[in-house]
């Protein structure tokens, strides 16, 4: 019996070992490199999409600079006609998540825009289900507002593009308007898409930001938030093809939001030889790393961040070579405008794309200055500095 | 239908089977008490609001809600039978679903490679699993944990975001409903029922409950303890497989963080054991599950329409599961006595001896205290 | 190591006590002793990749920032050796965190208070989880759960699920700053807290309280026989993985910063290190100094991995990869030594390495 045991047990330890050999391959051929070998192998890079955005960086917006959240891209227009409410309306809103900073900015901004609305007698009710970064719960929250919502229109920001497609199209099917925002969904059935230019204008602006000063063969270490979720993966994308195409070398990590995992990979490439600079995609990796190179009393590189105050004040306070990628924020407030000016009779943009402003060291002080009383987390491009809660719903930060 | 061959097949064993089933909702009776009780108060509270909590779309909603779960928790359930653990289901979701939308890339003649492809990959993860149980004497946690891990890394570094596509088949039969159930969710339940069979009808469910209750009796009883194991295991994968494959029927895509991201691993073991099933194996009953199932999704479903904040669902959800297993503990005593005067169980005295002197390393709870 | 494993058969011929280098040389044959064999390599694998990682200030740095998960695995092993889970440590991090950014801010006047608190939330979350498991009767896997369920939602809540900000810098100290030294240049504090952690806890573990504990977590009965009450040894384990969590949770804050996210999974990964170190899941085995090599252990293969440059993508197969194999060694291992009724490794043969030896029971010491 004891006999028969160990040998079953080494039988199996012999199975586990092959089935462990047979791994190592697959773990050689795609562990050798840190990623994709380049831009072009990456499956997130779309050369349409980068020239798209590349051109819309420096395109002319139409409306009143003062107010970006109203500005657009001179496009096709979506008729209200079909759309105009005459009484107060009810807003569902099926939200991907509050799990960063700048969705939270962006969800604070919403709801003092709602209030104003609600006081207008334009908005009646917003009724929120929040999915937690889940596609499954996305996609029963949408589900359930159409069976049961009584909704008026509907405010989506999905998890992922694909994922939720399905369940947008059945939104768009009971012919009430359909505002996507942030991330998109592969359908054209929604009323209108809000977004800022994009996450390659984005990754296109920091990666010529630190091109710029480097010479070929330089090392780039890119700390990345999350696979797969597209507005993450296209900075990404895009920032490789200009390093691809300046010669600049590059590592990347996929270290989550956990500091802890992103300074420890810090170190590890510090220790592994000199760092030219750092590539983050998310504003709150961007201090976890600087701190990284302080303790380990080598010169802080060029750090690029967001437009969120921590990184801001760290670029201030240690004078660094900084530089803040900006995925405008205030687009929370233009899904909301987007519905309600539909519903008061008001065509909008179908593609309605706002602008999108990076923060240079010669604008600096000046965010620095609208924006002294508001916490570390803070956005910047929030967007909500006519509305009335300002600054105090900003400041207090409490999450409604 | 099945009458006949059946009644053939040993009064015996089907007496005692029955006997057992009548124990099984005996303590299940428990949970179902639960249940009602989480429902009036979620009725009441969501009344209070202002809103109805039996609408026929809502209940639809919960309806479709439970069918992944309840997929993974009815595994997880044969699993805990056995005195094992699956931590690797929701890895083995993700999987299912990349590799199902994966090799159907939305074509019609895909559905079926697609879907045994997913499903043969789950079912001999979790048997290879449940050999690693059975034969190197791994505890399930450790075993499926680091087989999960083995999984976790392989999806992260080959697929990037959502991928593949549901062939239109496939999508039909997600979005198809008969009455007021989804498809899904049908499918879910027959798979519940058939689950019900396997262990209360069959040697092999004898076996799983014997050796969940004290393998080293069984052992010495004559049941070859490895086989039920890797049987559950194997199951678990399967169903774990099966709840892949129903979301990409409602995704339209496989994604490689799905699983994760329902966090079905604890939630499905928290689901078992809301359903009265004892960690320690050998108690606990699927339509205990179903109902610790419903619990949960009751209990979301009045967080979603009173717009409870996400992360206080979180909060709420701790609560629920910690407060129905201490309810559950406290008329759990005299239910395991039982057990061992069962007509299947052996003799109290010899039980607890075996008891005392098992050096297993699985987790220890309940009758030993 | 093949050579090793055949050392238990010379020592029990040997009458008296065998010399030091044969007990080390059987030690290093148990699951316990084969991660100390597997963290040296692994650490000379590092610095060969690194060679300025052998500047003793480096090397202390490299030792510093595993700190957090060698003491998480300290407050599990405890949890482990007893018989049940803690789920909740990775959350509990989260809440002290939080709650250290939140409260303290830029105000090092107010450290004192926020650490009583964080300390007084350590110990309500220990007793819960303890007395709910152990008067409750509900499985310890449970409870944590629940409770992990509870504080990430309530952490969560608090900040909306990102990050905070970062308390006054003299809070920050022990975990991102050290001492200046002659010899060795530079002691990172959390090299000192480590230590600290690991000698009360190895006093602990021989403390008749660590020998009822792991006489609990193999037999309940025994040990309530031996005059114990179970509940209580139960619950002050889980007291103590709060605290170890809370400890770690100072440490986090000093090394990173706050993030909610930060001790996410520290549980999964506290275990995995117990079991690499040779801890039993289910109780009653398992040496302290083990687990502690084996956080170091799965510490020091990520950045083995890094400085390979393996994708960080593959750190979860690797992770999973090594918990089987580790478990799996210990099995076989155990049950080559457990089958001979006999054995005559005496109890408490080693004061220096080999604390809390599991000894069969009977020849443990009655009560007290």
């Amino acid at each position: 019996m004891q006999r028969r045991t160990s040998r079953l047990a080494l039988v199996g330890a012999g199975v586990f070992a092959l089935a462990l050999t047979a791994c190592a391959p697959g773990a050689n051929a795609g562990g050798g490199s840190e990623s994709e070998p380049s831009a072009e192998a990456n499956p997130w890079f779309d050369q349409a999409q980068f020239d798209l955005e590349n051109e819309r960086r420096g395109a002319q917006f139409e409306g009143d600079p003062a107010k970006p959240y109203l500005q657009y891209l001179a496009g096709d227009m979506v008729a209200a006609a079909d759309y105009a409410l005459d009484r107060p309306g009810k807003v569902c809103f099926a939200n991907a998540s509050l799990s960063n900073t700048w969705r939270q900015t962006g969800w604070i901004t919403m709801n003092q825009q709602l209030q104003v609305l609600q006081e207008q007698g334009v908005v009646q009710q917003m009724e929120t289900r929040d999915a937690q970064d889940s596609d499954d719960t996305q996609v029963a929250d949408i589900d359930y507002f159409v069976n049961e919502g009584d909704c008026d229109g509907f405010i989506i920001s999905p998890y992922s593009p694909d994922a939720t497609t399905a369940a947008v199209e059945r939104a768009c099917e009971t012919g009430k308007p359909v505002i996507v925002f942030d991330r998109a969904v592969s359908t054209d059935c929604v009323t209108s898409f809000v977004h800022s230019i994009g996450g390659m204008a984005w990754g296109i602006d920091v990666g010529e930001f630190i091109a710029d000063q480097l010479e070929p063969g330089d090392k780039v270490v890119a700390l990345r938030t999350a696979a797969g979720v597209d507005v993450f993966e296209s900075r990404w994308a895009a920032s490789q093809k200009i390093f691809d195409d300046a010669g600049i070398e590059y590592v990347d990590y996929l270290t989550g939001a956990d500091p802890a995992e992103i300074k420890k990979a810090v170190t590890d490439e510090i220790a592994k030889g000199e760092i030219d600079a750092v590539w983050v995609d998310l504003g709150d990796q961007s201090v976890p790393a600087i701190e990284a190179f302080e303790d380990a009393g080598v010169d802080v590189p060029i750090v690029n961040g967001e437009d969120n105050m921590a990184y801001l004040r760290a670029w201030k306070e240690r004078d660094l070579n900084g530089f803040g990628g900006v995925y405008s924020n205030f687009q929370w407030r233009t899904a909301l405008l987007a519905l309600t000016q539909l519903w008061q009779g008001q065509d909008i943009p179908k593609d309605w794309v706002v602008p999108q402003t990076p923060i240079t060291s010669a604008e600096l002080d000046a965010v620095l200055r609208v924006n002294d009383e508001m916490p570390d987390v803070h956005s910047t491009s929030f967007g909500g500095e006519d509305l009335p809660g300002f600054p105090d719903a900003w400041r207090d930060r409490i999450i409604p | 239908m099945s009458g006949t061959a059946s009644e053939t097949g040993g009064r015996g064993t089907r007496s005692a089977a029955i006997a057992r089933l009548r124990g099984g909702l005996g303590s299940t009776a428990g949970v179902y008490l639960v249940l009602l009780g989480v429902i009036a108060v979620a009725a009441v509270v969501v009344a209070a609001a202002g809103r109805n909590l039996f609408t026929p779309g809502n209940l639809t909603v919960l309806m479709t809600s439970i069918a992944v779960l309840g997929f993974v928790a009815i595994g997880q359930t044969l699993v805990i039978l056995v005195g094992s653990l699956d931590l690797s289901v929701a890895y083995l979701v993700s999987l299912s679903s990349v590799l199902a939308a994966g090799t159907m890339a939305g074509a019609s003649g895909g559905t079926v490679p697609g879907i045994v492809t997913a499903l043969v990959a789950t079912v001999v993860i979790g048997a290879l699993t449940g050999c690693l149980v059975a034969y190197l004497r791994l505890s399930g946690f450790i075993a499926s944990l680091g087989v999960g891990l083995l999984v976790a890394g392989y999806l992260a570094s080959y697929y990037r975001g959502t991928t593949g596509k549901a062939s239109p088949e496939l999508a039909a039969f997600g979005s198809a409903s008969v009455g007021p159930l989804p498809v899904p969710t049908l499918l879910m339940l027959v798979c519940l029922v058939l689950a019900v069979i396997l262990v209360g009808r069959t040697r092999m469910g004898m076996h799983l409950l014997a050796v969940g209750g004290d393998a080293h009796v069984a052992r010495m009883s004559g049941v070859r303890a490895g086989t039920p194991v890797v049987v559950a295991h194997a199951l678990s994968g399967l169903c774990a497989g099966i709840a892949g494959v129903v979301i990409v029927a409602r995704l339209g895509v496989g994604s490689p963080t799905v699983g994760e991201q329902g966090g079905y691993d604890l939630l499905s073991i928290a689901a078992v054991v809301l359903g009265g099933a004892s960690l320690a194996g050998g108690r606990g009953s699927l339509w205990g599950t179903l109902g610790g199932i419903l619990i949960f999704a009751v209990v979301d479903s009045a967080m979603g329409i009173l717009q409870v904040n996400p992360f206080l669902k979180e909060v709420v959800r701790g609560v629920v599961i910690i407060a129905a297993v201490a309810l559950y503990a406290r008329r759990a005593a005299p239910l395991v006595r039982r057990r061992f005067t069962d007509a299947a169980g052996p003799a109290p005295a010899e039980a607890s001896a075996a008891a005392a002197a098992r050096p297993t390393a699985s987790v220890t709870e309940g009758a030993e205290r | 190591m093949t050579g090793t494993v055949a050392e238990p058969a010379v020592t029990r011929y040997d009458p008296s006590r065998p010399p030091l280098a044969r007990r080390l040389a059987a030690g290093l044959a148990t699951p316990g002793g084969i991660v100390w064999v597997l963290l040296v390599a692994l650490l000379v694998a590092v610095v060969a990749y690194n060679p300025q990682l052998a500047a003793p200030d480096q090397f202390l740095r490299l030792i510093a920032r595993m700190a957090p998960v060698a003491i998480v695995a300290v407050g599990q092993y405890f949890v482990l050796v007893s018989g049940e889970f803690d789920l909740s440590m990775g959350a509990v991090i989260g809440v002290q965190v939080v709650l250290a950014g939140t409260l303290i801010g830029d105000d090092p006047s107010r450290i004192l208070p926020v650490v009583l608190l964080m300390v007084a939330v350590a110990v309500v979350v220990g007793l819960v989880n303890g007395l709910v498991t152990t008067l409750l009767r509900v499985p310890g896997f449970i409870t944590t759960l629940g409770t992990m369920l509870i504080l990430s939602g309530l952490t969560f809540y608090a900040t909306g699920g990102s990050a905070g900000q970062n308390p006054a810098e003299e809070f920050r100290v022990l975990g991102r700053s050290g001492l200046q030294l002659p010899i060795i240049g530079y002691l990172p504090w959390a090299v000192v807290v480590l230590v600290v952690v690991v000698v009360i806890a190895s006093w602990l573990v021989r403390r008749p309280f660590g020998r009822l504990l792991l006489l609990s977590g193999d037999n309940p009965r025994v040990a309530h026989l031996a005059g114990s009450s179970v509940w209580w040894l139960q619950t002050r384990a889980y007291l103590l993985s709060a605290l170890a969590a809370t400890v770690a949770a100072i440490l986090l804050v000093g090394y990173a910063g706050v993030h909610p996210s930060v001790g996410s999974g520290y549980e999964f990964t506290a275990i995995t290190a117990c079991v690499i170190g040779g801890v039993v899941l289910g109780g009653g085995r398992g040496w302290l100094l083990s687990a502690v090599a084996g956080a170091l252990v799965l510490e020091s293969l990520f950045t083995l991995l890094n400085f390979v440059g393996v994708a960080a993508t593959w750190r979860p197969t690797v992770q999973g990869a090594i918990i089987l194999v580790a478990m799996a060694v210990t099995v076989l291992t155990t049950f080559r030594r457990r089958r001979p009724p006999v054995r005559e490794v005496p109890p408490r043969s080693e004061p220096g390495a080999g604390e809390g030896a599991p000894a069969p029971a009977s020849q443990q010491p009655r009560g007290t």
